[in-house]
Order: C-alpha cells, then structure tokens, then sequence
C-alpha cells in the first residue's frame, strides 16, 4: 500500500474551478491513435489516449519515455513530425476539432491560440537572429502590429515574464541568454501571440533545480493572473504535485489514471501509478531498499494482449492478460482508473 | 506491488534482439543498393582497364605511343578509327586508352601522396595541440592561401615540366585539405570519453592515434578522397593544357585538349573526345564520392527494410 | 564584442599569410630552380645575360638579402620586366587584371543567382523530382571540365546557332565606332556608367559565355552546399518550433533557415571563387579573352618565368583578400562565429 499523508480530505487547489461549474473544456483528446512507419516496424506510439482539460488549470501529462505524452503535445498542433500519422481521434480545442482543420486554419492556431514550449529552449531558439527579432516576428505574424508596436508588446511581455533589463534581452542573440532566460524568451513569445493554451513539453528538465522552481512558480502565476491553460508535459511526479491542478498519468500511448492531484497522488488506484509514486526515493525511509517496477516500458512495436502493463504489474490477475480495461471512475467523481482490480463485476 | 531492487531478476531473453551488424556491413548493403554508385564504378573501372590493358585493347598501340600516320590524318569517326584520327593520323581511340594511363595516374597519385602526407600530420596536429598544432595550422594556412592550379603551375615552372614534377607540385597545393580535414575530426574526438579511458590506463599516445583516431577518421578521408580522385585528374589536364605537364608525343587527355582546340569546330572528335573522357570520369568520382558519404552517414543511410 | 575580437584577429592572420605568401613565392622564384638566373632572364639566356642578372638579382648575397631586395622590388612596383612583352610585369598586370575580374564576377555573379534559390528549394524538397534534377545539374556542374564546355558552348552558340561571337571583349567594329572609356576597367561597368549603350550590349554578348562556362562549377558547388545545409537546419529544433508559431513555410525557407544555412555555402563559393581564378586562365585561352590567364599561358609556352612568379604572387595575394572578405562577412551574419 502506497504510504498515506495525514491529510486525506480532497483539497480545492487555489486558482482551480471547483467541479460543479461545468464548462467547457479547452482541450478534449478523443481516442487518439498515432503510429510511426519506421524502417524497424511500425510504432504505435499513441493508442486510444483520451483526457479533458478545463480552462484556466494547469493539467498534468505524467509518463516515463515512450508513454506517448510529448506526441500527443505535437498532436494537438498537427505537428507529429514524419514517419509519424495521426491514424485516428479527435482533438478538440474549444470545441472545434483540430484533426478537420486545414493548413490555413491551424497556421493561425499555430504560436497563436495554441503556444508550445519545448525542453531545452537553445534549440528553440535560431541562433543568427536575436531573441528580439524572434518574437516580434511571432507577434506581427499574428496581429497587425506595426514594427513599433510588435517590439513595445515584445518588451512588455520579456517584462511580464520576469526578465530583468528587456531592452538589453531584446536586443540579444540567444547564446548570449542564459538557460532560464531563454525559457522565458519562449514564454513571452507564447504569450505575446495570444495564447490560451499553452503545451510545455518538460520545459524544466534542461534547467537548473533553483531556475526549474523560479519557472514553474512563473507558468503557476501566469496561469493565475492570465488564465492561461497549461498542459505541462513531463516525467517528473515532484513538479506535477507542486504545480498541477488535475494530472493524467500515460503508459504504452494511453491514459491508464486520471483525477485532480490530491486524487491521483494521495489516493492513488493504478498499480501503476503506486509504481512510480513508490519508486520515488523521497517516498523511501531511511535504509530501506530502493523500489523499482521490474521489467521495461513497452517499445510500441509488438503488440501487448490485454492489459498493457501486465507484463510488469504485481497484482497481475488471467483478466488482464485478455482483455484491456476501460477506464472507469473511482467512486462515481472525475478520478478515472483503467483497471480489472475495480470492475465493478469483480 | 513494486519489487526492491534486491530481488530484480531481468532475464536475457525479456531484452529484445537486435542484430549487431558492423558499421561497414551496413555501409557496403546500403552502397550495393545504390544505382548511381554502381554506374559510377562501371565507368571507372571502364576507364582503368582500358588504360592499363591498351596495349592489347587497341589495334594501333603504336599509334597510341605517338607513331604518325601522315596519310590518314583528320579523318573522321569511322569503322577503323570508331573516334576518328588527330592532326597527325594518329587512332585517338587508341591516344584515349593511352592517354588514360597519363592522366588517371596522376589523379591517384596525388591523392595518395597527399592522403599519406596529410592525414598524419592531421592528426598528430589534432591530438597533440599545442605548438605542434600551431606550427602545423600556419603551415597549412599558407598553403591554402594560394590558388591551386596557380601554385602547381609556378612549381611546375620552376621545377622544369614532366609527369613527376607535375606530380609533385599538385600534390604540394593538396595535402593541406587532408592535414586539416583530419585535424578537426581528431579534435573533436579527442574530446570523447574512450580516448580518455584509453589514456587513463596507460595506452601510449601513438597507439592510440593509430587505433583509436585513425580508424574514425577514416571515413570522411575516404569520402574526400574519393571526390578529389576527379579533381585531381581535372586540374592535371588543366596543367597539361598549359603546356606544363606531360610533353608530347605522350599521350595525355589535357594536351590532347590543348592541340585539338584549335581546330574543333571543323573537327570535334579529338578534344571532344579527350573532354568527354575527362568528364566522365571525373563525374564517376564524384557520384562515387557522394554515394560513399550517403552510405557512410546513418542518417542519410536508405533503409534496408520499409515496413510500409 | 566577440565580433571586433574575430574581425581583428582575422587582419592579423590575413597579414601574417600575405607575408608567408610573399616569402614562399620568393622561394620558388630564388631557391627552387637549378638556375635561378637563367631562369629569370629567359629561355636561351647568353652567359653575359646570366652574370647580369646574378649581380641585378643579388644571387651571390646571403638568401635574406636577397629576400628583401625582393620585397622592396615589390613594394616599389618593380615585379620584374615580361620576357615576352617587354614592358614591365606590373604594366602588363594592370592592362589585364579587369578583364579577368570581370569574367570572374560575372561567373560567380550567375552561380549565386541560379546556384542558391536552387539549392534552397532541392533542399526543402529532398526527394522531389525538382530535386533529382537539381542535383544531376550541380553534379554535372561540378564534374565538367571548363574547358569542354567552353568548345562546347562554342560550337553551339557560335557555329550552330551564329547567335553569340567567338571570343574577344568586344567586336572590332564596336571597339573602333563606339569605345568605351576606361573608370574600372571592366567593359560591362564602364559602358553602363557612360551611357554607351551600343558597346555595353556588345561587351554583354561578349561576356555571356565565358561567363556561363565559368559559372558551371560554381553553381554546381552552390546547389550542393546550399542543399546539404538546409536538409541539416530544416531538421534544427528551431525551425520545427519556427512552424509551430505559425510562420509561413516561404518565410522559413528563405529567411530563418537560409541565413543559418548559407555561412558555410559562402565558404564554399570563396573555395569557388578561387577555382574560378583558375578556371578563368582556361576559359580566357578558349575565348581569347585578353586576361591575366591569357598572359600566364603565352608565359608558359615562351618559358617567361618571372611573370609566372608575379602573377602568382598578385592572384594570391587577390584570392586572400577576398577571402579575408568573406570571413568579415560571415561574422557579420552568424554572431557566434570564433577563430576556429
């Protein structure tokens, strides 16, 4: 048994909508497949992952390498780079299905509605042009700003970001910038265009521990002040439970739980999910020996029967070996399982 | 339940297999596929056989050596003479094959003249660093500043014009590309964490140049070097034309060039010959030279298997 | 900063070659022949001719000596006296040098205009039909001797088609009705800055296939490199994260990508120019151009070795200034460019 906090009441994270209002969700992901024709076999990358995100929350996309999270990021932009295919699904962004859209329309989606951040922002960032120039091509792209305008909105975005001496950034080249200010270049230039949803695909894990918590508390503030939405794609349990509002948690392309934090950490139902939150060195007493989930995350290229995570799970049962469980809430709330353990016809 | 680490059992057989091919397996499969390299070899080895066997390829080897053949010259491609004859009556089929030995000698021989200069130099320059390498980067600095075929033709000037002089001078103006190509190869794997194993246990340094850094940089050398086979073949014509090179009655493709120019528009088929010879070789080298990087560049590598 | 740092250590280098270069083509005219000597004074020289030159050349003094009498000859203008022309070197240097930069420019001129936009959009469209063809063009480009195409051309344009002349800078009729006056030197410049039309469409059909032979490697090169560097940067992560912002594909392609792509394509177009230099004395022998490759080949056939050094010498010290040129500007437009 996972260990238990003391407290154990559901707790309304401050900034989140409490779950009477129903409103629309932002991002809705339907049943979303996406394979890789590469030169090895076909890779399955994504098979039948579904969540929904509510406006103004910051949404948790937890998986090791190889669950699948950061192509469905690039799937909600259209953006799943070649061998790869969207074979199936629905993305829905404000009610509107982005896999129906074309190419014109999801430009203007594209660095505008719909923002993406990447891991290490020195990649991000084209080196022979100065992080000024960038993101006041973003912004007259987007808008019909002037010169002028585009570099006033510009430096007043590097402000909101927390940049100190904008003037000076703007009109520097990014190997000149620092790690943590480069992410921030990134945010600005997402913000800057308008963006209601912003995919941070583990924007911290290039960064140093102290420049990880100054960006999260920014991404944590401009969710508050803006209402921004925020998918936060990353490996790392610590900085969902710090950050997050609600959490979904992928294995082998899927959704295998989802729930608010307090949920999904706390109360936890998927073998799992318990795996990774017990092979946590900070869950571990003094002495004791280190846990680990024996056997490997699944490659996508051969089929698994069942299940997906039967091979490695210790409450495997001849169930899963069969057939995959659908995902099912925990006792009637939004926290979803997809487990036999809670069949109801167990 | 989760497993302490105490109890992990991973068993072989849970890995997947992957078969462990060499790198040059992979790289000759993917060559062997490609049309364009295999075209390219054909026309080579065209060429190289022809040279070395045209004694016994043509029925005019004399003619070939540079023998006139007053009674027959300027006539045009017919059954006896399938490129037609030059200015003295001579086969320029047979000049062709001869001249091949000329000029596709000096191609390679400055090639591997300047390779067995340069990439030494290189990457002892790489790897030691220091004054050595700054000596070296001088050096070929120097070199590099001069405009090849200028520097080949001075030298060849000042060293009095015959196949070995010519020889010598452009491979001169050619080993800088290779000491320097080979320098920044071994630079940047030096910095890999191997050859710092190698060292820390006591491998001395000339060992490891020559198992460690050679062999790794052997690769790009062979794409190079292939490549350059072409160019060096066209700047020897093109001192040859100058009148710098082989000396007639030799039978060489850029003095062929040369005389027969004068008189092309009225009869093409002895520089046009000459030309074409030299084009298409040098094309081979270069579609070999790109083949051989496509092949040896994973990235660019064509897949084996689609499983489309 | 980092910069002026590059740009001034670059002028150090450049300086520290021209000296190199100087004392290298020194070597080949003093050291290297068996009889420097005769060797300077022409083919046949009389015994009185050599001991002249002996004395004139300082060739009893210590190599030092007569290094700096070199370099003082040089630097006063005093390259040596042509064998063949008899008039001194740098005379005959100044009447012949902008026909060859002309030829040159107009050659590198037509490969960054048809080589580049190419090879960006080969490179954009790798495995396209448009890309097949580009790259047999910049292959066949690269492989074809100047020479060949240039009798080729020739044929063609001239006996075929009767449409372009034969060689020459301008037409005798025109050289003699409509001259044109000397400000650069080079015909297509001068013709256009004085309003002389008629010579100016003359010296444009003239110079068009030279040109064009010229030309066929440097594009060639261009297409190769421009293409290669752009598969590369159209795989960076900034360029994918360019496409997520929206931005269009022409915008990326010509501006975003091009401008971190075309650095080392302009390193290869300086490696081009200086083929060109070389291709040129080919080309201007087929042409009739009267250029300074024209000169060095009449020097060789007449063994007239002291242009032979010179001109050496002048070429090099040519080819790195614009080298040094080049390097200036790609600081200017890759900012993180060291001294490697």
């Amino acid at each position: 048994m996972p260990p238990t906090p003391a407290r154990a009441a559901p707790l309304i994270l401050e900034g989140s909508l409490p779950r009477a209002i129903m409103t629309e969700p932002i991002l809705s992901i339907e049943d979303l497949y996406i394979r890789f024709d590469t030169y090895a076999g076909t890779v399955h990358a994504v098979n039948g992952m579904a969540f929904e995100m509510q406006p103004g929350e910051m949404f948790g996309l937890v998986g090791e390498s190889g669950c699948g999270k950061s192509v469905t990021g690039l799937a909600v932009l259209r953006a799943v780079p070649s061998p790869g295919r969207i074979e199936n699904g629905h993305i829905f962004f404000k009610g509107e299905d982005i896999i129906g859209k074309s190419e014109e329309e999801l430009q203007g989606l594209r660095g505008g509605r719909i923002a993406m951040i990447f891991q290490d922002p020195t990649a991000s960032l084209n080196p022979v042009f100065t992080a000024g120039n960038q993101i006041a091509r973003q912004i007259r792209q987007h808008s019909d700003l002037g010169k002028k305008a585009a570099k006033e909105r510009a430096l007043e975005m590097f402000h909101q970001v927390g940049l100190p001496d904008p003037e000076r950034i703007y009109q520097a080249y990014p190997h000149e910038l620092s790690g943590g200010m480069q992410q921030r270049v990134m945010i600005a230039m997402a913000l800057a265009s308008g963006a209601e949803l912003l995919i941070a695909d583990e924007p911290t894990t290039a960064l140093d521990v102290t420049i990880q918590a100054q960006i999260l508390s920014l991404l944590s503030d401009l969710r508050q002040e803006e209402g921004l939405s925020i998918l936060l794609i990353t490996h790392d349990l610590g900085v969902v439970a710090e950050t997050c509002d609600r959490v979904a948690v992928a294995y082998a392309g899927r959704i295998v739980e989802s729930g608010t934090v307090e949920e999904v950490l706390y109360q936890t139902k998927h073998p799992y999910t318990q795996g990774l939150i017990a092979a946590l060195p900070d869950t571990i007493k003094q002495g004791d020996p280190l846990q680990v989930i024996k056997g490997m995350v699944p490659d996508g290229l051969t089929p698994i029967s069942g299940c997906p995570f039967h091979p490695r799970c210790p409450d495997v049962m001849d169930i899963c070996r069969e057939q995959e469980p659908q995902s099912r809430p925990m006792n009637n709330s939004d926290h979803l399982a997809a487990c036999h353990l809670y069949e109801e016809n167990k | 339940m989760t497993t302490a680490i105490s109890d992990l059992e991973v068993s072989l057989d849970e890995i997947p297999e992957r078969k462990r091919i060499s790198e040059y397996r992979l790289m000759w499969n993917a060559f062997r596929r490609d049309p364009l390299a295999l075209l390219s070899i054909f026309i080579l080895l065209v060429f190289i056989l022809g040279a070395i066997f045209a004694p016994f390829l043509t029925p005019y080897p004399e003619q070939g050596l540079g023998d006139p053949n007053i009674l027959e010259k300027f006539s045009p491609p017919s059954l006896q003479h399938p490129l037609g004859t030059d200015y003295l009556g001579r086969d320029v089929m047979a000049r062709i094959l001869y001249g091949g030995r000329s000029s596709l000698a000096i191609g390679f021989l400055v090639v591997f003249v300047a390779v067995i200069i340069g990439v030494p130099l290189g990457a002892i320059s790489g790897y030691y660093g220091g004054w050595i390498d700054n000596l070296l980067m001088r050096i070929t600095d120097i070199f590099l500043a001069f405009p090849p075929l200028l520097l080949a033709i001075a030298l060849a000037a000042a060293l009095g014009s015959n196949f070995i002089n010519t020889m010598i001078a452009i491979s001169f103006t050619w080993w800088p590309w290779y000491a320097r190509l080979v320098r920044s190869q071994t630079l940047s794997l030096r910095e890999r964490s191997f050859i710092e194993a190698a060292r820390s246990i006591g491998v001395p340094n000339w060992k490891i140049i020559t198992t460690h850094v050679l062999p790794n940089v052997m690769t790009p050398v062979m794409v190079q070097a292939t490549m350059d086979l072409g160019s060096a073949i066209l700047i020897g014509a093109a001192v040859s034309f100058i009148g710098l090179g082989v000396q007639p009655p030799t039978a060489d493709w850029g003095t062929m060039i040369s005389v027969g120019r004068i008189y092309f528009l009225e009869r093409p088929w002895y520089a046009g010959s000459a030309g074409m010879a030299i084009f298409l070789v040098v094309l081979a080298f270069n579609l070999l030279g790109d083949a051989v990087r496509d092949a040896a560049d994973p990235r660019t590598r064509r897949a084996v298997d689609i499983g489309r | 900063m980092q910069r002026l740092d590059y740009i001034a250590k670059r002028l150090v280098m450049a300086i520290f070659v021209l000296i190199s270069v100087s004392i290298v083509t020194f070597i080949i005219a003093r050291v290297v022949p068996s009889n420097p000597a005769a060797a300077w004074v022409g083919p046949h020289p009389t015994k009185e001719q050599i001991e002249k030159a002996t004395i004139e050349l300082g060739l009893d003094q210590p190599l030092y000596t007569q290094y700096l009498r070199y370099m003082e000859g040089i630097v006063r203008g005093d390259l040596g006296t042509s064998v063949t022309t008899r008039q001194p070197i740098l005379t005959d240097i100044k009447t012949f040098l902008p026909a060859t930069l002309e030829l040159v420019l107009a050659g590198m001129l037509i490969a960054i205009v048809v080589g580049i936009p190419l090879g960006v959009l080969s490179g954009a469209n790798k495995g396209s039909l448009l890309d097949h063809l580009t790259r047999l063009v910049s292959i066949a480009g690269v492989s074809m001797p100047a020479f060949l195409l240039g009798l080729l051309l020739q044929m063609f344009f001239f006996r075929k088609l009767g449409l372009l002349p034969l060689g020459a800078r301008l037409s005798t009729e025109v050289s003699l009705a409509n001259p044109i006056e000397t400000v650069t030197g080079m015909y297509i410049i001068d013709s256009a800055l004085t309003g002389n039309w008629v010579a100016f469409q003359d010296a444009s059909k003239h110079i068009l296939l030279p040109a064009l032979a010229l030309a066929t490697y440097p594009i060639g090169l261009a297409i190769r490199m421009t293409r290669s560097t752009m598969i590369e940067v159209l795989n960076e992560k900034y360029i994918q994260a360019a496409r997520i912002s929206g931005i269009q594909e022409r915008t990326i392609l010509f501006i975003l990508a091009l401008k971190n792509a075309i650095v080392p394509t302009l390193n290869a177009l300086g490696l081009a120019f200086v083929y060109s230099l070389t291709g040129a004395i080919l080309i201007e022998v087929i042409f009739s151009w009267p250029g300074l490759g024209n000169y060095v080949t009449n020097a060789v056939l007449s063994v007239d070795f002291p242009v032979i050094v010179s001109v050496t010498l002048i070429m090099t010290v040519f080819y790195i200034l614009i080298n040094l040129f080049l390097d200036i500007l790609q600081a200017m437009i890759d900012p993180r460019v060291t001294l490697q």
